[in-house]
Formats: C-alpha cells, structure tokens, sequence
C-alpha cells in the first residue's frame, strides 16, 4: 500500500498571529514554523496503516525552503520519502491554487490513500482535503476519527456534529483526521538520524505543470479589502472571593438580565 | 434583485436555527432562496424557511443525496449556480457546509471566503466580515473571481423574521460518478444529554486545568443546566480526559461565541481564547489572579471555583424559584 501524508508549516499554536500591513498576508516570520499540529495525527495514522498493512508513506508539503523542517519532522517520525513542493510564485496561493499543487502532486504516483489533518491552526479553512478530493475524483473520506483498511476498502468514523458516521469507499481515497483518532509519536534519536538520509524530491510549480500564472497571490479568487486590529476590550471589573463571590457573579448576570 | 443561494443545515427534518442567520444574512445581498439537499422536506420546514424570507426552496429530494457525504450538496448548488447565476452563496459554517462550499469552488470555478461573521454589500459586491487569530483581527474581503462562495459562522447574526410564502421548485439531480464513491452505511448517535449544542448555545459554561479531574466536572454541569448552557472544555482538560474531545474549545477545537461565556480554572492561553475571544459577555473564575483570561473578563472572580461556582449555581437556582 502507498500513502501519502500531506502536512503543512504553520506559525507555532502558542504564538500570537497577525497580518502583514504591506500585503494582508500572514506574517510568517515573527514565529516559529511547526508542523500544523493536526497533521501529526495524519501522519501518525499512515505509520499505524502501514505498520498493519506493509508499504510505504510519503510526506507532501507546500511551503517555502523552511517548511523542509516538516518533512524532515515527519521522515523523523517515520514516513520514508518526501516530495518538496517549493517555489516562490506559489506565495499567498489560496485554497482554490493550493488544492490544484497538491493534487498535481499526488496524482500518478499510485498512491492508495492521500491522508491530511482536518484543518490547518493557521488559515483555518477545513476546506483543501475536500477540494483535492473534487479535483481527483477520489473518494473523500474526511473528518475521520477512525481509518480501517481491508482489501482494497477504506472505511472510516466520520465526526459530525450529533455523533459520527460509517462512511466507506473503494481506494483510492482522500481522508483526513481529527485529533481524537491517535496519539502521534515523538521522534526517536535513531528515526531523526534515519531521515537525513531519506529521499526529499524537490519540485517547483512548472515541474507540477501548473501555469504560475494560476497559482500565488496574483491568482487569488478572493482578496482581503482591509484589516484592522479588534478594538481592546474595555476592562473588566475583577474581584477577589471573600466567600461571596458567587453570590457576586449571580448579581453580576442579573445586571446584564442573563438571570 | 438577483438570487441568492442559502444551503440548509437541518437536522431530522427540522431547519437548523443557523439557516435562519443565514437566511437574514442573504437578504441583505437580493432575494435569499434556500437549497434543500436531501429527501422529504416537511411543511414546517417550508414554513421556517418562507419566516425567515426564502421566496423560493429548492428541493433536491433524490433518495441518493443522502447516501453520500458532502459531494451531493455540492454539486447540486453548482447546477443552480449555473442555472440562476447567483449574487452569492451561503453555506454553514459546519464541517459538511465548508466541505460542500469547497468543492463548489472547484466546480463553480469561484472564490471561497469561510467562517463569516457578517456579509454586506458594497455597490455591487459582496463583502465578507471575518473575525480572525481567535477573534484579534477583523478583515474584510472580497471574492474576486465567480460567484462569491461564502460560509457563515453560527451565532455570529441574529436572525430576524421577514415572512414570505416560500414556493417549492424541485430540482432533479443527477450525481457524478464521483460524488458517489464515497457511500454513508450508518450513522451513531452520541450519548447526549440536554444540553444545547455548543456552537449554537446562548450561554457556554467551560472547564479547564483548574477543574483536576472528571469528577470535577459535575460543578461545571450542574452551573449549565441551571443556565440552559452548553458545557464546554479547555484543550488541557480534554487532553487530560476529564471531557471529551468534541466539547473542546479553542483553536484545535470548537469556536464559539455565545451571548454568555463562563470559563472556570481556564488561564487562557492563546490556544483556548482563540475559540471564545468574540463570545458577547464573558465571565471568569480562576485561583490565579495572573490567569491572562481575566484580560478578556467583563467580570472576573479571583477564587476556588469549587466554591465560587457551586454557590453560583446556588444562588441562580435561588433568584429563578
């Protein structure tokens, strides 16, 4: 069996994130770029397939040279090749041209599963694994809390909003997962000095054969008009439990006729 | 006036109070016209969605429409997208909503803005608010290509009545080959008590490290049922699993933004506050009086919620009997 991962460098959870002035873009550099935290749980959940099942896992990713560190991560962890998609005119694609990189990254290369994280901590969207299943014309599997693979089968757990799902379909297919589907595995010293050897293809957007015309900021089918912080809030009143301080929060919801 | 298309989020057959936001939102843009996907629409559906001002409903009943996730409801809305060439579309900002308007894009060719919290329009184009980086920046955007595909996030308009009578036009649909690859065998319900659904809840009642353990969140419950609250969690405490996963607030989890919001033993890291930050009143109890939460406090308590808030509890029950 081939899977692939797809993961994305994002500015760290824990950080505060804010745009550029000059071009309303996400300002990248004032934090630390990890790996999208819920794409751990897909690659951890292609290690666990194919530990049960035998084969291979390749790591994908769009980003600029840095985003190399999540490959890396993710060959740490245990994926045995990445693919590289890097190229300074896919800057500021939206989802519409980010959707078409990773299609064209994934078609042809006989992969049976494509797997992602369900949304990215960063734009936030939920929207690209849907997007790469329309464009392939794979099945989409998405939202997955559990993956089973038997024969050439997918089924899986799909989250919604008053329980889950069974949804099933035949390979080739495109799943992504929620945090509750697994517990990813740290990189162990031997799967860090592992990866430096592993293969890492390199490709630009004409490699793809995508028109860089149709891809980067350019391209965008939508646009940020303007942006502007949210005014402060007014400060609170605050007050120390003297042990009256429910009766207090009581007086305070009856002042704003929440009681 | 040009159309303008509103996915209906139902549930059993009853209109989601979402679809009414959605629908007051429309009319802002031309004349709302709701899109129902799936079998057997009921006359209360009909009459909820002509309340809230949907001259027309189209219905795509086909049996097969259920049967599969997501692709259905796509390419239905792209074939009255062709049909009707649209002012806009409005989608739910559910993960089915924003899956559909995602690969409506694709196949419209259209702009996809997710997770508004207001639509306008400006001349004739069509301007999305979104609240971003958990609610510390506003942005207003245009999509700039096709027809604007916009999801809309709950609780973020109050729906407002604009009676019509809705007439009913069915749509026949035939599904592509790939829409239906994918194939629903069933569907398990969670265990639920209850509570009000946490994305669409007025008042959310939240637990986070302070709580210590499972037991712990029994005074969380308690203060929402005596408030008609959905209970919510912080990551810590749902990593520590005190709570479930699905009741996680925050960036890797739910985003909220209730009329009331009481976060308990919550310190508000960025993760957490990204999830609640725009929520309209927020109320806090913590130990720490450091705790960064109480920045975003209307009202703040520095104390032990194991006492603060059971004698909350108390004293709502006491002013409501």
């Amino acid at each position: 069996m081939k899977v692939a991962v797809c993961v994305k460098q994002v500015p760290d959870t824990w950080a505060e994130k804010r745009l550029r002035e000059a071009d309303a873009r996400l300002d990248r550099e004032s934090a630390d770029g990890v790996m999208n935290e819920l794409d751990e749980y897909a690659v951890e959940e292609a290690l666990q397939l194919i530990e049960a099942n035998g084969g291979e896992v390749v790591v994908i990713s769009m980003g600029p040279e840095r985003a190399s560190e999540t490959v890396r991560k993710a060959l740490s962890m245990g994926a045995d090749a990445g693919i590289h998609v890097v190229d300074d005119t896919l800057g500021g694609s939206d989802a519409v041209a980010t959707s078409a990189v990773i299609a064209k990254a994934i078609e042809g290369r006989g992969f049976d599963l494509v797997i992602f994280g369900s949304e990215s901590t960063d734009a936030r969207m939920s929207v690209v694994p849907a997007m790469v299943a329309e464009r392939l014309g794979w099945a989409q599997l998405t939202f997955a809390q559990k993956v089973e693979i038997s024969g050439g089968e997918v089924s899986i757990e799909r989250v919604t909003e008053n329980g889950f799902a069974t949804v099933t379909a035949a390979t080739p297919a495109v799943v992504s997962v929620v945090e509750k589907i697994n517990e990813p595995r740290y990189p162990s010293f031997k799967g860090i000095m592992a990866a430096k050897k592993k293969p890492v293809e390199s490709l630009t957007a004409a490699e793809l054969g995508l028109d860089a015309a149709t891809v980067g900021a350019a391209a965008a089918w939508s646009a940020v008009n303007d942006f502007a912080a949210r005014p402060p809030k007014a400060a609170g009143t605050v007050v120390t439990d003297e042990g009256d301080g429910g009766v207090k929060v009581a007086e305070f919801l009856a002042t704003q006729k929440f009681i | 006036m040009g159309e303008v298309l509103v996915l209906v989020d139902e549930v059993d057959g009853t209109v989601k109070k979402s679809t009414t936001e959605l629908l007051t939102a429309a009319r802002r843009l031309g004349n709302p016209s709701a899109v129902w996907v799936g079998p057997g629409i009921s006359d209360a559906a009909m009459a909820t969605l002509g309340e809230f001002g949907a001259t027309k409903v189209y219905v795509a009943g086909d049996a097969d429409v259920a049967k599969h996730p997501v692709a259905p409801a796509a390419e239905v809305l792209a074939q009255l997208v062709a049909q009707v060439s649209p002012v806009a579309v409005l989608v739910p900002s559910t993960a089915d909503g924003k899956e559909a308007a995602g690969r409506l894009a694709i196949r419209a060719g259209a702009g996809i803005i997710t997770d508004a919290v207001d639509v306008t329009l400006d001349g004739d184009r069509v301007v999305a608010t979104q609240s971003v980086f958990g609610g510390s920046t506003i942005v207003h955007s245009t999509v700039t290509h096709g027809v604007p595909v916009i999801t809309v996030r709950g609780n973020a308009i109050a729906p407002e009545a604009a009676p019509v009578t809705a007439t009913r036009e069915d749509v026949s649909v035939s599904l592509s080959e790939a829409a239906r690859k994918a194939t629903i065998t069933g569907h398990t319900a969670a265990v639920k008590g209850g509570r009000p659904e946490l994305t669409e809840a007025q008042v959310v009642v939240s637990g986070g490290r302070g709580v210590g353990s499972a037991e712990g969140f029994s005074v969380i419950e308690a203060l929402a049922d005596t408030l008609g609250a959905a209970v919510g969690a912080s990551r810590a405490a749902t990593d520590a699993g005190w709570y479930p996963h699905q009741y996680q607030v925050g960036q890797t989890g739910k985003t909220v933004s209730p009329q009331l919001y009481i976060a308990n033993g919550i310190s508000g890291a960025i993760q957490h506050r990204a999830g609640m930050q725009t929520s309209k009143t927020i109320v806090v109890v913590n130990k720490d009086a450091e705790a960064p939460i109480f920045e975003l406090a209307d009202y703040g308590v520095v104390g032990d919620l194991f006492s603060v808030v059971p004698q909350l509890t108390q004293e709502i029950a006491k002013r409501s009997s």
